[in-house]
């Protein structure tokens, strides 16, 4: 229970919702694909980039509310952030892990095969 | 004041019991930027996902004020102790 605002009203969440389940792959980042704006923002770009899957990247530095409404969403102190058919993935680390140990290719194959 | 170090190493510690722990000061002189490593109990059973929020809310207070944060490891005591065997059985790597 939050007893301060929040930024993540209704229809900021709804809007969320809609964007994170209309495309199977979305990165929430700094900048955009072809000018990320931070290194981590850059590294998962590339990653995405490099396994050849389609994806939607929207900037987060053009919309404060986006920002703040997004942590809360997620649960995510930090951006970039990754959503694969509609479920929140991870971050920076997360998605290097996951795509050393071949668990990211797997995923994507599977969102881009439904 | 920014964060220092010490400020993220005492939170983990205090709220994660860590048999290991390392934080290293990545800030190139804009501000708080930390990489860990981290190895507690208190991972065990959980996704890597569930993991780095444990370390993220470990950090809720500090996070207001880093700027960047890579959370490089977060492992078990039992999988740190297989990572450890398996580096020093290479010692070329």
């Amino acid at each position: 229970f939050r007893c301060f605002s929040s930024a993540l009203t209704p229809e900021l969440k709804n809007t969320v919702d809609k964007v994170v389940k209309s495309n199977k792959v979305v990165l929430f980042m700094k900048g955009t694909k072809d000018f990320p704006q931070c290194g981590f923002s850059n590294t998962v770009v590339q990653i995405l980039n490099s396994l050849n899957v389609p994806f939607e990247t929207i900037n987060i530095l053009e919309n404060e509310m986006l920002r703040m409404g997004l942590k809360e969403y997620s649960n995510w102190p930090t951006f970039p952030q990754l959503y694969i058919e509609g479920e929140f993935f991870g971050g920076c680390d997360i998605t290097v892990e996951a795509y050393k140990n071949g668990e990211l290719q797997e995923l994507l194959e599977k969102a881009m095969c439904t | 004041m920014g964060v220092t170090k010490e400020q993220v190493e005492s939170s983990l510690t205090s709220k994660l019991k860590p048999s290991h722990l390392e934080v290293i000061d990545t800030s190139g002189g804009c501000g708080a930027s930390f990489a860990i490593e981290i190895v507690s109990e208190q991972f065990q059973g959980k996704r890597l996902l569930e993991r780095h929020r444990i370390v993220n809310a470990a950090l809720e207070e500090e996070m207001k004020q880093i700027h960047a944060l890579s959370i490089k490891k977060v492992l078990t005591p039992e999988q740190w102790k297989q990572q450890q065997e398996a580096e020093n059985s290479k010692p070329d790597a």
